[in-house]
């Protein structure tokens, strides 16, 4: 890694920011213009889309065949019929244990542990390491899905032939332990990433004084380093949480299957749009996870203000 | 919670915006072509088509791209040169999987844009038309005397028409079509001592071959296709050419086949292969396990299983093919797929098969309808049916064409002679596409160790889904 | 050199080395498979041809969709980049109400609504705007959608950026647009390359967008090809795929290296602390 610019990690630490300043002064009318492109494309591709989507959501719209044509308003029948079906509540169990295990659990800890134990070591050993983290984040994600269908191939697939354990066939028999593993590996580099930083911003003397009371390993995570860190992940933690819930890429390796066993929801909907057609249902599957994503972020909204 | 009272405001906001949107859906989707002539721009000298297709050079069906880009649109352009007619035709190519391309196209059509001529699956006829996103060939040309008197019909089997056809009406003209068989590994066969003409009578026939290639190491005994991860390859290669065998068929009277005897005997015979090691359960599951059973197959590892002509074409074929076997053609044997018991099939039946395949449509949008239609002859007339082969044998549209191209290949001449006769299409309907997922479904549970009646209990649940109402599915 | 400390050492190096093969891994398939005289979908040590990479430089759109993927990313990465930092400057500098809601509400809208379910509206929208089979079209789609958590990251950044430094420019009198120029963006710079690279290795992946907007196959992008490398029966090209996967990687990685050894690739100062 390149040396970063001091000055602005020597400030960094710079908490509770104050209300906001124009100190540049911009004034009101420029914000304004600063903002305007922004907010003119995010209202046409994202918040128009969006509410036609929900719209979508209570009728029986679908592509092709007689509903293509006239479609009919159904008012809540498509969000009634999700809340008894099973598929769905089998997707929305299976998205919080793809999210509890590879972003909250998985993607932070790692994150977090490399961050921690790269402070340290020599700039040639980070590098390399890192650099191996920050490709398995930036690869594309139809060519991550080859790489890890290779490694988990049954035949000669690359864990069968470092476990010796031919013929397993990985992702049918725990197909969401083999997500969870994949999307730890695709993800942690932002944690890493963002870690490394947040790190920073922990004072070294109050690490000596800790370490000068003979606190463990342990005391002083707890005790020193997590307080300084705790925007940091919760911040970091919603981030992946999104990512992870709303991410599609378990489709290109277990297309859902086998049997629905890695169905998590953003994989259900394309089914139901795609395979069944039925775009009502899928839009309004869609909102529903919108509300659940909004559940955790208030959540974790409450939890920011809760610290000191 | 200031914010959340924010929240409540954008909320509040949105639903006004919403109430805005209202209408939007189907506005742009009413109103019909009906209305237009189907005359107009009869006279043009200059004159603009666009073909469409699932197909891309160096991907997806490579061979129909080339031909279409490289081979018909010069000649048709040349053709109407001489006509004094200057047109020009755009190739307008895709190649992913068949599911997203029809949401695409849908999404063209609904727009009323789109290619002036497209070929699409030939079960997507119905829901297209029902769509109206396609009308029958005589409305969009207006003329029906002039679509019918086209001579290329008479050289189209009834049942290939089908292919393009929905209630009774013509859509649009078939491609090309395929025919199913069960093909078996004559090395394998001789090491178990089974006949090289193997050809069972009845289903007993193909475990009995399935438990004597049993006892060779390491071999499968057979691959039926199951399970949802092989999507439509379960239904055409496994379910529907079986349930066809037990006289059944999967929609008639325009009810769906619900949890009846037939289905029933389907499934017990998929449960009597995957619980008794006749089959590989678990390369049923995987993302790429039809890929593998061909792999397998050409490995010698597998002893019988049940195909397209695809397989001998595509997969097995020893230059080209995706799996390639040096020595299919005296390695490789093929039997018709036979009845349940000799005379238990459909119509009567000691065999039976399937066959699916596209067909070509106009766009009832587009500008230029008389010479879509133009296009249309063309492209379906003998020499270019011939010219789309590029000199590899195929099974084609055309009677004529197939006895003069299929000659050299016996395995191609057999499916064109003795399968096509015998074989049967799926419906153009709406609901097939989830009607085939729910099939799909009850084999997954089969092989999964389900019981076959819990499997059929659910089925049954799903296609009523499916279809709407109990009404529209026969029980018993 | 206590024995513990050694033990200690031997034990870090060890876990250092088991997380990188943990990551490297996985990798082995597109370093060895593009090689191979018959890549599967396994890993085996290669029986070296380059027979593979010639198959790939003959298929008649693979090299152009690069072409197009580098044109539709790079247009998404910068339009991202600039309106993004724009945004989050002013909405980190002055006050507007709601500002904290609005992006929570945008961030979550930008997750969910660009997958499966909106294209039916964005579809419509840029058929009517007149965008179908337009690559700056399927940019300003993608754009819109990556927006949101540009803006997200990138406001965080800038609040961390003292204001002391803009405060004392002014006080010498500089001019706003100095203080942006001269003070802001130095600062601000390894921050935005590394919503750069963020934008582009998201849009660089995205298949449905372009999938469903564009329609000449000379327009579209190698996220798109990489999807029609199957025969009719939907088998996949093993020939073809793997040598473009591995030069389909090639950009992002430079990118990457690129703006890491100018600027380092990291969040400096730290999103919200």
């Amino acid at each position: 890694m390149a040396s970063p610019s001091a000055p602005v990690e020597g400030v960094a630490p710079a908490r509770g920011r104050g209300p906001a300043r124009d100190v540049a002064g911009l004034g009101v009318g420029r914000a304004f213009g600063f903002v305007a492109p922004a907010f003119l494309l995010i209202g046409a591709f994202l918040i128009f889309p969006a509410l036609w989507t929900i719209y979508i959501g209570i009728t029986n719209y679908r592509l092709t065949g007689v509903e293509a044509v006239s479609p009919s308003v159904v008012g809540l029948s498509n969000y009634t019929k999700a809340l008894n079906d099973a598929l769905f509540h089998n997707a929305l169990w299976l998205t919080l244990v793809f999210v509890l295990g590879s972003a909250i659990i998985g993607q932070n800890i790692l994150g977090f542990t490399l961050a921690w134990i790269m402070r340290r070591t020599r700039p040639a050993v980070r590098r390399t390491v890192e650099a191996f983290v920050l490709l398995a984040w930036i690869l594309p994600s139809t060519v991550v899905a080859y790489l890890w269908v290779a490694f988990y191939d049954r035949d000669g697939g690359t864990l069968n032939s470092l476990l010796g354990t031919q013929g397993t066939a990985w992702l049918i028999d725990y197909p969401m332990a083999c997500l969870v593993v994949f999307n730890t590996w695709r993800g942690t580099a932002f944690s890493m990433m963002l870690y490394s930083s947040a790190l920073q911003a922990v004072p070294p003397s109050q690490l000596e004084s800790a370490r000068m009371f003979g606190a463990s390993g342990w005391q002083t995570l707890r005790d020193v380093v997590f307080p300084h860190i705790r925007g940091h992940v919760l911040t970091n933690t919603l981030l992946i949480s999104l990512w992870t819930a709303n991410d599609f890429s378990p489709f290109l390796l277990t297309k859902g299957g086998p049997n629905h066993e890695s169905e998590t929801v953003p994989v259900y909907i394309y089914n139901v749009a795609l395979q069944g057609g039925e775009l009502g249902y899928s839009s309004a599957i869609s909102f529903l996870l919108l509300i659940a994503n909004l559940l955790v972020s208030l959540v974790y909204l409450r939890l920011l203000r809760r610290r000191s | 919670m200031r914010s959340l009272s924010r929240l409540t405001t954008v909320g509040v906001l949105g639903a006004a915006a919403l109430a805005l949107l209202t209408g939007c859906l189907g506005s742009s989707d009413s109103g019909d072509s009906g209305g237009q002539d189907a005359n107009r721009n009869a006279d043009a000298k200059k004159v603009e088509l666009t073909i469409g297709s699932n197909s891309v050079k160096g991907g997806k069906s490579s061979a129909g791209a080339t031909f279409l880009e490289d081979v018909l649109i010069p000649k048709f352009v040349a053709d109407q040169k001489g006509k004094g007619v200057d047109v020009t035709v755009k190739f307008q190519g895709d190649g992913s999987d068949d599911e997203v391309y029809k949401q695409k196209l849908s999404l063209d059509l609904s727009n009323k844009s789109g290619p002036d001529l497209f070929q699409i699956d030939g079960i997507w006829v119905g829901e297209f038309a029902q769509a109206g996103y396609i009308k029958p060939l005589t409305d969009t040309v207006g003329d029906a005397a002039k679509v019918n008197d086209w001579d290329g019909w008479k050289q189209i089997p009834e049942s290939v028409q089908a292919l393009g056809s929905y209630n009774g009406q013509r859509y649009g003209v078939p491609g090309g079509t395929d025919g199913r068989v069960l093909y078996f590994n004559k090395k394998l066969f001789q090491q178990a001592g089974l006949p090289a003409d193997w050809q069972p009578k009845s289903w007993d026939d193909i475990i009995s071959a399935g438990q004597a290639l049993k006892k060779l190491p390491g071999v499968t005994p057979i691959q039926i296709n199951a399970g949802t991860a092989m999507g439509e390859a379960t239904t055409m290669q496994g379910i529907l050419p079986l349930l066809v065998g037990t006289g059944a068929t999967i929609n008639s009277d325009g009810k769906w086949l619900g949890n009846t005897p037939q289905l029933r005997q389907v499934l017990d015979f998929y449960h009597q292969i995957y619980s008794t090691g006749l089959g590989d359960p678990v390369l049923q599951k995987e993302a790429k396990g039809r890929d593998k059973s061909f792999a397998e197959f050409a490995a010698n590892k597998i002893g019988v299983l049940g195909e397209s002509d695809y397989f001998w074409r595509s997969v097995v074929e020893p230059k080209e093919g995706v799996a390639k076997m040096a020595d299919r053609d005296s390695a490789v044997g093929w039997a018709l797929i036979p009845a349940m018991k000799p005379g238990a099939g459909v119509k009567g039946q000691d065999f039976v098969s399937m066959s699916g395949g596209g067909a070509t449509v106009i766009n009832p949008n587009t500008k230029f309808p008389q010479q879509a239609w133009e296009l249309m002859q063309f492209m379906n007339s003998a020499d270019m049916v011939k010219e789309s082969l590029d000199g590899a044998a195929k099974i084609t549209q055309r009677s004529d064409v197939n006895s003069e191209v299929l000659s050299g290949d016996p395995m191609l001449s057999f499916i064109a002679d003795k399968v096509l006769p015998i074989t049967q299409f799926r419906p153009g309907l709406a609901e097939y596409p989830k009607v085939s997922a729910a099939l799909q479904q009850a084999t997954a549970d089969v092989v999964a160790g389900k019981s076959t009646d819990a499997a059929a209990t659910a089925y049954e649940k799903a296609v009523e889904t499916a279809a709407g109402s109990k009404d529209k599915v026969t029980t018993n | 050199m206590t024995p513990g400390f050694v033990l200690r050492r031997i034990g870090f190096y060890v876990l250092i080395c088991a997380i990188t093969l943990f990551f490297a891994v996985p990798m082995l398939w597109i370093a060895s498979a593009p090689f191979d005289s018959s890549p599967g979908l396994g890993v085996h040590w290669p029986d070296w041809t380059l027979e593979n990479f010639r198959k790939t430089l003959e298929h008649p759109y693979a090299m152009h969709s690069m072409v197009n993927s580098l044109l539709i990313c790079v247009t998404t990465a910068v339009a991202v980049t600039l309106f993004a930092a724009l945004a989050s400057y002013a909405l980190s500098r002055v006050r507007i109400p709601g500002r904290d809601a609005l992006l929570y509400g945008l961030l979550l809208l930008s997750s969910v609504v660009t997958g499966t379910a909106a294209m039916v509206p964005i579809f419509v929208m840029m058929f009517q705007l007149g965008l179908i089979d337009s690559r700056f079209g399927v940019a300003l789609v993608m754009t819109g959608g990556l927006l949101p958590a540009a803006i997200f990251i990138l406001k965080d950044f800038v609040d961390a950026v003292p204001k002391s430094y803009e405060e004392s420019a002014r006080v010498f009198g500089a001019s706003t647009g100095q203080i942006l120029r001269d003070v802001v963006l130095p600062v601000a710079r390894p921050g935005l390359a590394t919503i750069m690279v963020w934008a582009f290795v998201n849009s660089w992946g995205n298949f449905l967008v372009p999938f469903l907007l564009l329609r000449s196959i000379d327009k579209q992008p190698g996220a798109v090809l990489m999807q029609t490398l199957t025969d009719e029966g939907g088998s996949v090209n093993l020939q073809v795929l793997p040598v473009f996967s591995l030069l389909f990687s090639i950009p992002v990685v430079v990118l990457y290296l690129l703006v890491n050894s100018r600027y380092g690739f990291r969040f400096h100062g730290g999103i919200k602390s």
